[in-house]
């Protein structure tokens, strides 16, 4: 069943420069896709390939200039629709320090559900169990500058599971955090995604695309490949066309099938690989 | 080191005190102030220095953090003092020259420090107790009543929480934009005071395009976050009245009367 689907959407900025004229820049052309409840997807892309742009009109935070954006059955431009939206679709942005509120842990991840109207005690038990998901539980009495940027991120998760959305649309969240804070935040989106939230997930990173059931390549506006990352990593010569890349660990295995060593497909990680090799 | 600075001047406790409701700590500093401006004589002192001692004792914070809240106001209150030793006219005590000091002179001057000092460390007391957090959320409700007569109680209030989330964001922004600008050799530290006013402003600048910036992140974070200002709001710490508040609402009521009592006896 799919939860939320585009259907010929375009998207057009619209800018106006010094002397007054209107300028457009298209920054998603024509564009349709489905992405199924409880799935986890990937959307990957170069700088200014749109998938930012995308990922935006997935919470009604813009809306299709023309064509469909449809979530849950409800078509985002219309006006009633937009609350009901950004309840279901919730948004983790890339900058962690950007898009917290408040100046202590717990009141930020709050502000969700305060927003929604929901009473005191069960905002409460949402603000726990959201913390505790993201094993930020200790520091919910803490001043957010004081943490590291993955920490700041898995708030910023925990803010968005407390609104209890269905889907959760994560605009590269990685981008700006060291190896390890990437990590953490990784193994949170996992989670959540077995947990049965149907998953988001832009990044440039293809190690991370890598662990999503579908990935969708995008450029200059138009989706380009869609599959599994199997299918899509076979296709690695194109990618580097677009200026994206294979994963390290799946480059690899190619070039070992191709130098005759017996390896099975799908192997997306270095442990799994060094698994197989080990075999 | 920019990162070890303290919003406000909050000092984390578990007192009665910090447990108190900020309504009931921000109306009673107010009403506390006004109090020390119905005092006429010292006697009236004695009343609001024993109120504000037990108000510290109660609250176990260290004397010496009260004390750091009043270092850079040491330099206003020694000014009045000077003043008022010198030019208020009376028996006069000590001459030279054109300078002398009189016995009002000095009264008044004692007068006006001992009030003075107490006004700052009550309203130190207050920030010292109370999270900022707590503080703007008291504010909220303080302001309330007047959304009435179209005061955006709210939206003031949320500036405020906002405007205290970002001070330490834009405190590094600053910090990396000097390091980034004294890379290329700008220089911040010679120089007399106006060179150096001068070389602060190519971080403005920046500072205040990248505080733009944020302003336009956290503005769609917040639009997908639901925020919607304060239609169906709720509050998941809603402050209620609670015993405690009660009683230090009495206690404080006795005060005023002593004080009041005072004036009219004395």
């Amino acid at each position: 069943m799919s939860y939320i689907k585009a259907e010929n959407l375009t998207f057009e900025y619209k800018k106006t420069n010094d002397a007054g004229d209107i300028l457009t820049t298209r920054a998603i052309d024509g564009v349709s896709f489905e992405i199924k409840k409880g799935s986890f997807t990937a959307i990957i892309g170069q700088n200014g390939s749109g998938k930012s742009t995308l990922a935006k009109n997935m919470n009604a935070l813009l809306t299709p200039t023309s064509g469909k954006m449809i979530v849950d059955g409800m078509d985002t431009s219309v006006q009633e629709n937009v609350w009901p939206v950004r309840q279901r679709v919730a948004m983790v942005f890339q900058n962690p320090d950007n898009q917290i509120v408040s100046a202590i842990v717990e009141d930020d991840v709050a502000f969700g559900p305060e927003n929604l109207g929901v009473d005191p005690e069960e905002i409460r038990r949402r603000v726990d169990e959201a913390l505790g998901g993201v094993e930020m539980y200790e520091y919910r009495k803490k001043a957010p500058h004081l943490l590291s940027g993955g920490q700041k991120q898995r708030i910023a998760i925990a803010g968005a599971v407390a609104m209890e959305p269905e889907c959760i649309v994560f605009d590269e969240p990685t981008a700006m955090l060291d190896p390890r804070g990437r990590q953490e935040v990784l193994q949170v989106i996992r989670n959540l995604n077995a947990r049965g939230i149907t998953t988001v997930l832009i990044t440039h990173f293809m190690e991370e695309a890598a662990q999503a059931d579908k990935i969708i390549v995008m450029d200059k506006g138009v989706i380009r490949m869609e599959g599994t990352p199997d299918e899509i990593f076979r296709r690695g010569d194109e990618l580097v066309e677009m200026s994206l890349g294979v994963p390290a660990p799946v480059e690899l295995a190619m070039e070992l099938r191709k130098r005759g060593i017996d390896l099975p497909e799908g192997i997306m990680t270095t442990e799994k690989l060094v698994e197989e090799l080990v075999k | 080191m920019i990162r070890d600075i303290t919003l406000g001047q909050y000092y984390p406790g578990n007192s009665w005190i910090h447990k108190l409701d900020p309504r009931i700590k921000i109306m009673a500093t107010l009403l506390y102030i006004v109090a020390l401006f119905v005092v006429k004589d010292f006697s009236g002192f004695i009343v609001a220095f024993a109120a504000l001692e037990a108000v510290i004792i109660l609250s176990k914070v260290p004397r010496s953090f009260i004390w750091r809240g009043l270092k850079p106001v040491i330099l206003i209150i020694a000014f009045t003092l000077l003043i008022n030793i010198f030019m208020i006219k009376g028996e006069v005590l000590v001459q030279f020259g054109i300078f002398h000091i009189t016995k009002e002179g000095l009264l008044t001057a004692a007068f006006m420090g001992i009030r003075l000092v107490l006004l700052i460390i009550g309203s130190t007391m207050l920030t010292l107790t109370t999270r900022p957090i707590g503080l703007t959320d008291g504010i909220e409700a303080l302001l309330s009543p007047f959304k009435k007569i179209g005061l955006p109680a709210h939206e003031l209030a949320m500036m405020m929480t906002i405007a205290l989330r970002f001070i330490p964001t834009l405190l590094e922004e600053t910090d990396k934009i000097m390091k980034a600008q004294q890379a290329r050799g700008a220089d911040f530290e010679s120089g007399n005071i106006m060179r150096r006013a001068k070389a602060l402003v190519p971080i403005l600048v920046p500072l205040f395009i990248s505080a733009f910036r944020i302003a336009q992140d956290l503005a769609m974070a917040m639009e997908a976050r639901c925020y919607g200002g304060n239609l169906k709001r709720t509050r998941m710490n809603a402050m209620k009245l609670e015993k405690r508040d009660l009683a230090a609402g009495l206690l404080f009521l006795v005060f005023l009367a002593l004080i009041v009592l005072q004036r009219i006896l004395m």
